[in-house]
């Protein structure tokens, strides 16, 4: 067992893990984090993506020891204390983003990233900036429609809501 | 105690409300089966079989049985009956061949994948690690893998996937339209074509696919209560329990499932699996809950797949264009196991090869067959992609026969909007219809003839990158279905969906249904319907589903049904209440009941400014201080609705695709659809569900497909392998509706969840044919890889099957730890 210390959502824990826990496992096993989620083996699929230090990892893809004495936020904290929703949260919802739900904290959590690199992406940036993070039922249409919302680059038409 | 009186919103069907279901799946407040965490829980993992068929020699649990933690193994004979089985809800013919389906099976594997035992341990980690102990000694067996060989293997001796059957062969299903008295002699047809017509002859392949649904299945079950209940990643909670039930011998009313958060299904969380059998007998044994979830390895490999057809067409034509028969010979592949309606699956498409089309004969066959492979079932479309895709082809193949526009001959041949209602050759009657609007309005979206004119200066100056242009005017049925016709195809349950409105109060509105649904958007459009129904504020209608104690009967969703089927059930469930209230509110208004009129909510008394909300009754009848004699305190009522037809959605789809014919490289340039889904409820969902199913449509065309090597192995059981499309990969959409509202229901719609997804498979392929097909190429396979399209250029095939070599970094000696590893020369 190792010990780590860590802030999560801005609440400070501590823990004894295996040295072999994925964060993914620590955050929804140990911390009941359950928002995060895990789509698949291979880091392929990306709905475990959170902020790591303020940049975006899959969570499957990093040990918690690696998250010793770091900052991660998950789709649970990033919403304000008073309720407010993130405009990314918000652009989801606004343009139909999201059908099932599964993949959503993880492509909220990429674009999040994706916006605070390229606050005016184009659609091919978008397209590219999600490239790591599966949906399996919008057909991404909306994904991007989205992210257009949430940086504000919306060519005015919101043919993908509601054509 | 008054109600809250608020505002109604005016007319709620027919807007882009936002979706209810979004505040708490886009700030993470979820409940996935896997989230779910109960006192003294135990975890299960599967030890699988690496082997696509094997006697199961010996089975040594002692070293996972010692490990730390562990407390349990089982293997299938330690469970027994008490494992119940997996069902088939619709053998095809009454002479199907179905092999006995157990959940753990104890002597023999079919399939590489199936769970030969299972460990129980206090954390899923330790379970997994314990797995890798169990040692379990196989005799392998010839395995029947390929289609064409498992289907003849009865007559060459084949390797055959359940010996003890005699044959690979479970069914031959039949459809002909002189026989049913439906149309003409298909043979007749042909054989005056072949004189002085037109013959188009064809063999086109379905390759297999994965549902791949983002949520893993998960299961828990908690046998501590009075009632057993399981959570399960299902899209059929109702049927699950109901097989639940008729396999173990636990009593119905003993069982409660419950379908909580659901992450996408697609037709592959419409089964009763092993692992949920196996799951409730453990929780059973040991009278403790259980979880089990699946890695995404597991799902790929042991959640049903799809298609995987060969489809055998000749259509037959006059000089003229004008189609006088089609005939369809399929081979089907279900895998190891007949699955819950997996030989039902090509019967679904036997109807919808017509297509839109008037033609005079029609012959269906299709042969369903065993291989030691996955399993099959439903997967979003089931059998009506494989029939659009198939005629849609025939369609262009007889256009470029004949030197005319694909248009053009889809408009020679196709049921006329004044012809509705129209019966088809294949005996369906068509409710409703504009193919001509739709038409029109797509190709005025797409810009067809400057593409068309774009494409020809291309072609003129040799261009090495063609651009094509691919056509597919689909329809489908759907509504899943009318309980008389599902009879009538032996099918072991009805069609009906239920529905119950309940009156609260204080002025809210619980709606229960039997629909379950995993991501498309009941909540809200379910709620928009009952809102207006009864006049009450959108907000003020909360949705229940997904828990058979909480919706005690339903047949859940799949087939494009929930709205067409489960949303008349609420407009009858709604309507009752209106009726139940009615009288009350005469009593109450000192009026005549005839004198009365429900509008916006509100009974009123005509010619008077007399009125009182239906949520002021509701309080009132709570109170029950005031009632007329013999009318019961409640306003709660019941509605189970039997569809009287399936329902037509229609569409016409254009795709432009650019070909790189150096390298294969295909490329989406443009691709619009105008589909006419009659009236819809909330166009902001409608879009969502054509994006996404266009999406799994292109996918099967361009990217996706299961594949086994020479040992049945499948090679792509990951995500690494099995080519899910990216957002980096696809393009936005231009999407357009006509409204022929269906006539079959009282609200008008017609179903929407699978249309994209039938409709859009040939649109691309048709695409990238039409651009090669100056270079004499007339079929690419799917999936169109660049290897494929490149082959289909330069070696003038289809571009062949995809071997083993498809995945060429899968490397033996990388196989699983644990597991038997195969030993040379060991193969029989």
């Amino acid at each position: 067992m190792a010990r780590i210390n860590l802030t999560v959502d801005g609440q400070k824990v501590a823990d004894d893990v295996e040295p072999r826990m994925l964060l993914v496992h620590y955050l929804r096993e140990k911390l009941g984090k359950t928002g995060t989620v895990v789509g698949c083996d291979t880091s392929n699929c990306g709905a475990c993506t959170v902020h790591l230090n303020g940049r975006s990892v899959k969570s499957c893809n990093v040990l918690a020891v690696q998250a010793d004495g770091g900052e991660v936020t998950t789709i649970e904290g990033l919403a304000g204390e008073d309720g407010q929703l993130h405009k990314v949260q918000e652009a989801f919802r606004e343009c139909h983003g999201l059908q099932c739900g599964f993949c959503t904290p993880g492509m909220i959590m990429q674009t999040v990233d994706l916006l605070n690199e390229n606050p005016s992406p184009s659609e091919e940036a978008i397209r590219l900036g999600l490239e790591g993070n599966l949906c399996r039922c919008t057909g991404y249409h909306n994904i991007v429609r989205a992210v257009q919302h949430a940086a504000g680059t919306a060519t005015g038409t919101t043919e993908g809501a509601s054509a | 105690m008054t109600a809250t009186q608020e505002p109604t919103t005016g007319q709620e069907i027919g807007r882009d409300r936002r979706r209810k279901e979004d505040q708490r799946l886009i700030t993470g407040r979820t409940r996935w089966t896997d989230n779910i965490t109960l006192p003294g829980m135990l975890h299960l993992a599967m030890v699988r079989s690496p082997f696509p068929h094997a006697r199961i020699t010996g089975i040594n649990i002692e070293a996972a049985r010692q490990a730390t933690n562990v407390v349990a193994v089982y293997t299938g004979a330690d469970l027994g009956e008490a494992q119940g089985a997996c069902i088939n809800a619709w053998p095809v013919t009454t002479d199907q061949v179905t092999p006995p389906h157990v959940p753990m099976p104890t002597d023999r594997v079919a399939f590489a994948g199936e769970t030969v035992a299972v460990v129980v341990a206090r954390s899923a980690a330790e379970a997994r690690d314990a797995a890798e102990l169990v040692e379990v000694d196989y005799e392998e067996l010839p395995a029947a893998l390929d289609l064409k060989e498992a289907a003849a293997a009865h007559e060459t001796g084949g390797a055959l996937a359940h010996p003890d059957l005699g044959t690979n062969v479970t069914a031959v299903w039949k459809f002909d339209s002189a026989e049913a008295g439906t149309g003409g002699d298909v043979e007749q047809a042909i054989s005056e074509a072949r004189a002085n017509g037109i013959v188009i002859e064809r063999e086109y392949r379905q390759q297999r696919l994965i549902p791949a649904f983002m949520e893993p299945r998960s299961v828990v079950v908690d046998p501590t209560g009075e009632q057993i209940t399981i959570w399960s990643a299902t899209q059929i909670p109702h049927i699950l329990r109901f097989a639940l039930a008729a396999t173990t011998g636990v009593p119905e009313s003993k069982i409660r499932v419950i379908a909580p958060d659901v992450g996408g299904g697609f037709g592959g969380k419409l089964q009763q699996t092993p692992e949920e059998m196996i799951a409730f007998a453990v929780a059973r044994r040991l009278g403790k809950p259980v979880k089990f979830t699946e890695t995404r390895s597991e799902s790929l490999l042991t959640a049903h797949h799809g298609r995987d057809q060969w489809q055998r067409l000749t259509l037959a034509a006059t000089k003229e264009g004008k189609v006088t028969g089609l005939k369809v010979d399929l081979l089907a592949d279900l895998g190891a196991y007949v699955a819950i309606v997996g030989g039902g699956v090509p019967v679904l498409g036997a109807f919808m090869f017509n297509a839109i089309y008037k033609f005079p004969a029609y012959q269906f066959q299709t042969t369903n067959v065993l291989t030691n492979k996955t399993w099959t079932d439903a997967y979003r479309g089931a059998g009506r992609p494989e029939a659009t895709y198939a005629i849609e082809r025939l369609m262009d193949e007889l256009a470029a026969e004949l030197g005319k526009d694909p248009l053009e001959v889809r408009e020679m041949n196709w049921i006329k909007h004044e012809e509705f209602p129209f019966t088809t050759v294949a005996g369906l009657e068509y409710d409703s219809g504009n193919y001509e609007a739709a038409t029109a309005r797509a190709r005025e979206m797409f810009g067809y003839d400057e593409l068309r004119a774009e494409q020809a200066e291309r072609r003129a100056r040799g261009d090495k990158v063609q651009l094509g242009i691919g056509v597919s005017t689909f329809t489908e049925m759907c509504g899943l279905a009318p309980s008389r016709v599902l009879g009538q195809l032996n099918y072991g349950a009805g069609g009906w969906e239920h529905a119950e409105v309940r009156m609260l109060p204080t002025g809210k509105v619980e709606v229960v249904t039997g629909a379950s649904a995993h991501g498309q958007g009941h909540e809200t459009a379910f709620s928009q319907i009952v809102a207006d129904r009864l006049g009450v504020p959108f907000d003020d209608v909360e949705i229940l589903h997904g828990d058979t104690q909480i919706s005690h009967k339903g047949l859940d969703t799949y087939g494009s049904r929930s709205l067409v089927v489960g949303g008349e059930a609420l407009v009858r469930a709604a309507d009752k209440v209106i009726e139940k209230a009615k009288p009350i509110a005469a009593h109450l208004l000192e009026a005549s009941a005839d004198d009365l009129e429900f509008n916006g909510g509100r009974f009123t008394v005509r010619g008077t400014d007399q009125g009182m909300a239906i949520t002021e009754i509701a309080t009132a009848v709570f109170a029950a201080h005031n009632l007329p004699d013999g009318v019961e305190a409640s306003l709660d009522s019941e509605a189970t609705y039997d569809p009287v037809n399936f329902n037509y959605p229609h569409g016409t789809h254009l795709c432009a695709a650019e070909v790189d014919t150096e390298t294969g490289q295909v490329k989406l340039r443009k691709y619009v659809c105008c589909d006419d889904i009659g009236v819809v409820i909330n166009p902001l969902i409608v879009a969502g569900q054509v994006h996404g199913g266009l999406v799994q449509g292109i996918a099967q065309a361009l990217w996706e497909e299961a594949v086994y090597d020479e040992n049945g192995t499948l090679v792509t059981g990951s995500f690494v392998d099995y080519l899910l499309p990216t957002a980096a990969d696809t393009i936005s959409f231009e999407i357009d509706h006509t409204t022929s509202p269906s006539t079959t229901n009282s609200l008008g719609t017609k179903g929407v969840g699978e249309a994209g997804t039938i409709a859009s498979t040939p649109a691309v392929v048709n695409a990238i044919v039409d651009a090669l097909r100056p270079l004499g190429v007339n079929d690419v396979a799917m999936p169109c890889t660049p290897e494929r399209v490149w082959r289909a250029i330069n070696e003038g095939s289809a571009g062949g099957e995809t071997t083993g070599a498809a995945a060429p970094h899968f490397d033996p000696s990388t196989g699983m730890s644990g597991t038997v590893d195969r030993a040379e020369g060991d193969v029989q």
